[in-house]
């Protein structure tokens, strides 16, 4: 059964990067132990800024030194036990703190729990302030389970089902004001395991992260054209789903990727791998950001400038077709 | 206030642990065929110190809640501690031999792995992460209100690394007492000395604007090694000073006449005759008080 989805976005306009600090607080309410680090951007009017107030003893902050505040989560989470949520600007967690996340995190095997915001282009700033690395990045270092939340709902689902997983883990959110994609946040949700989110049977598009809102919006416009597209959310780039991806392939003779991303090494290269590893011999095209230091504007205008938004998903899509 | 009454029995006991453990050092290095001889050397006597009198530390349960933590920074240096740690009866040296690097049955190698060996506290090799961990560790310790104090050894060479002062002003800005360095300060790095590669002095005067208390002093000279440890204050969880810094100055090759001060003894292996020729040079170097 396809999840429930919502077309009435205004309504439900969300933040991811308010949610975690949100369910962070819930948790703590809760009575659950956990430890927080964080950079200093996490603003006191915040919902992380709240948890920081009412729960000073567990948070740490590391100031403008990411390496350290890496370094020193997996020290916290050796020492204490515990799970620890570390909140770092994105672009300076994949980049900056790479080795950290390899050698302390992933390598020494520790329940720490990246979350790296402003994914994508969505800080703004241009390419100094650009997350397109990670995913290939992440990829590629063991131990590491890479989550791409869709919207803040989905978010609160991932770090809620973080106080009980094992293992070194990055959870990947934008900057918020995304919409949120799942009309009932009551689904089914697992670590690595892809949803559903609408049936078709001329070619799937699988997405991850805020890009499932913006390829919901183009499976609506592929409808009015004539297109049937089944829309998989790929939440969690690794461990990847690959029974969704082998069945797709057994469903539609074309799938689409999407992601906000360089299309270098990240959703669609995963999908890629494995279509090419198993046989596939249908239709296949990456939707992403390309390989250049990108263009600077307004999140809409960037979007449109590389074809990426629900437009342009629909006319890529349209276009593999030959439709 | 400081005691300066070291029990002169007890560092003439740890001088002759020291100089087993180069023995078996240097016999260890031979038989796997590759090693780190320069530095393992020089910290042979903060290590020895640190394992068999100051650090809280029981062999049989490595795994101690309540255990001092000690974090290997400088990660290359892994033979010494695995040396100490099979004179402590947690492994025999034929085994570490028969284990060492041995693709999937490998306990031990060059960079230890705290999920390969107990008494591992953190994987290393990559330098430079030994101190922001160290830094998480103590935090930790003192979040929980645990007694336990986090020692971290870090080489000078290392220091060159940016990481180290990201933790340096970390720890000093969150006033961890419970943290001590130990900076083994043999002058030399990979390709020659310290002060012509990348000059890390005046490394106390550094430290101190960091907000670290500073002591230096003959990390080679087993005494001075003792009263620095002996003196330290308490790590209670609570109060909030300064961390510490022993800046151990030593020798690189420390005991080996011709790896004395000799930048190429950085890495390798040694052959039998060099072996022989070490044995006899650490035998003549020993300190009789």
């Amino acid at each position: 059964m396809p999840a429930q989805t919502t077309f009435d976005f205004d309504a439900m306009l969300s933040s991811a990067k308010e949610a975690y600090g949100e369910v962070l607080l819930e948790l703590a309410d809760e009575g659950r132990e956990f430890v927080f680090t964080y950079t200093d951007n996490v603003a006191p009017s915040t919902t992380a800024g709240a948890l920081v107030k009412k729960y000073p003893e567990r948070c740490f902050n590391f100031g403008i030194a990411e390496p350290n505040q890496v370094g020193a989560s997996a020290g916290l989470a050796l020492a204490t036990g515990l799970p620890v949520f570390s909140q770092v600007f994105g672009p300076f967690l994949s980049l900056r703190a790479a080795d950290q996340i390899h050698t302390d995190i992933a390598y020494n095997e520790v329940n720490v729990r990246l979350i790296g915001t402003h994914s994508g282009v969505t800080a703004g700033g241009g390419p100094t302030h650009n997350t397109i690395a990670d995913l290939a990045l992440y990829r590629a270092i063991p131990n590491l389970t890479i989550c791409v939340p869709a919207d803040a709902e989905q978010c609160k689902k991932f770090i809620r089902a973080s106080m009980d997983y094992q293992g070194p883990m990055v959870i990947r959110i934008d900057r918020g004001g995304s919409p949120n994609v799942y009309a009932d946040p009551g689904y089914a949700f697992e670590i690595g395991k892809a949803i559903e989110v609408t049936e078709g049977g001329d070619v799937t598009i699988i997405s991850c992260g805020s890009f499932l809102y913006w390829s919901l919006m183009a499976v609506k416009l592929l409808k009015d054209k004539g297109i049937s597209a089944r829309l998989i959310d790929m939440h969690t780039i690794k461990p990847l789903d690959l029974e969704a991806i082998d069945k797709s392939a057994k469903l539609t003779g074309a799938i689409v990727t999407v992601e906000e991303a360089s299309i270098n090494g990240g959703l669609g290269s995963a999908v890629a791998e494995r279509l090419a590893e198993t046989g596939y011999g249908g239709k296949f095209k990456r939707i992403g950001l390309p390989d250049e230091f990108l263009v600077l504007g307004h999140l809409d205008e960037v979007y449109d400038f590389y074809g990426i938004s629900a437009e342009g998903i629909a006319k890529q899509t349209a276009g593999l077709l030959g439709k | 206030m400081y005691q300066y009454n070291v029990d002169i029995e007890s560092v003439k006991e740890l001088e002759a642990k020291a100089l087993k453990i180069r023995k078996d050092l240097l016999h260890f290095i031979y038989r796997i065929g590759m090693g780190h001889l320069g530095g393992e050397l020089s910290c042979v006597d903060v290590a020895v110190a640190l394992y068999y009198k100051y650090l809280n530390y029981d062999p049989a349960n490595p795994k101690w809640e309540e255990r001092d933590r000690f974090v290997l920074s400088k990660g290359h240096c892994s033979e010494t501690f695995y040396t100490i740690y099979q004179d402590m009866g947690m492994y025999t040296m034929d085994y570490m031999v028969e284990h060492f690097e041995t693709l999937d049955t490998y306990k031990f190698g060059m960079h230890s792995n705290r999920l390969k060996v107990d008494a591992i506290e953190v994987s290393a090799g990559s330098l430079g992460h030994g101190l922001p961990i160290a830094t998480g560790l103590a935090l930790g310790a003192r979040m929980q209100k645990k007694n336990w104090r986090t020692f971290v050894l870090v080489g000078d060479g290392e220091l060159n690394e940016g990481t180290n002062w990201e933790a340096f002003m970390a720890a000093g800005h969150h006033r961890l007492g419970n943290l001590v360095a130990i900076i083994d300060k043999n002058g030399l790095q990979m390709t020659g000395h310290t002060k012509d590669v990348m000059n890390i002095d005046p490394l106390d005067k550094k430290l101190k604007a960091f907000n670290w208390d500073v002591v230096s002093i003959d990390g080679n000279d087993m005494y001075a090694v003792c009263e620095a440890l002996q003196n330290l204050p308490p790590a209670d969880p609570v109060s909030r000073r300064r961390p510490i810094a022993i800046i151990a100055n030593t020798i690189k090759g420390k005991g080996v006449d011709f790896m004395e001060n000799v930048a190429t003894w950085h890495g390798g292996g040694i052959a039998k005759e060099q072996l022989d020729q070490a044995l006899v040079s650490i035998e003549k170097n020993r300190r009789v008080r």
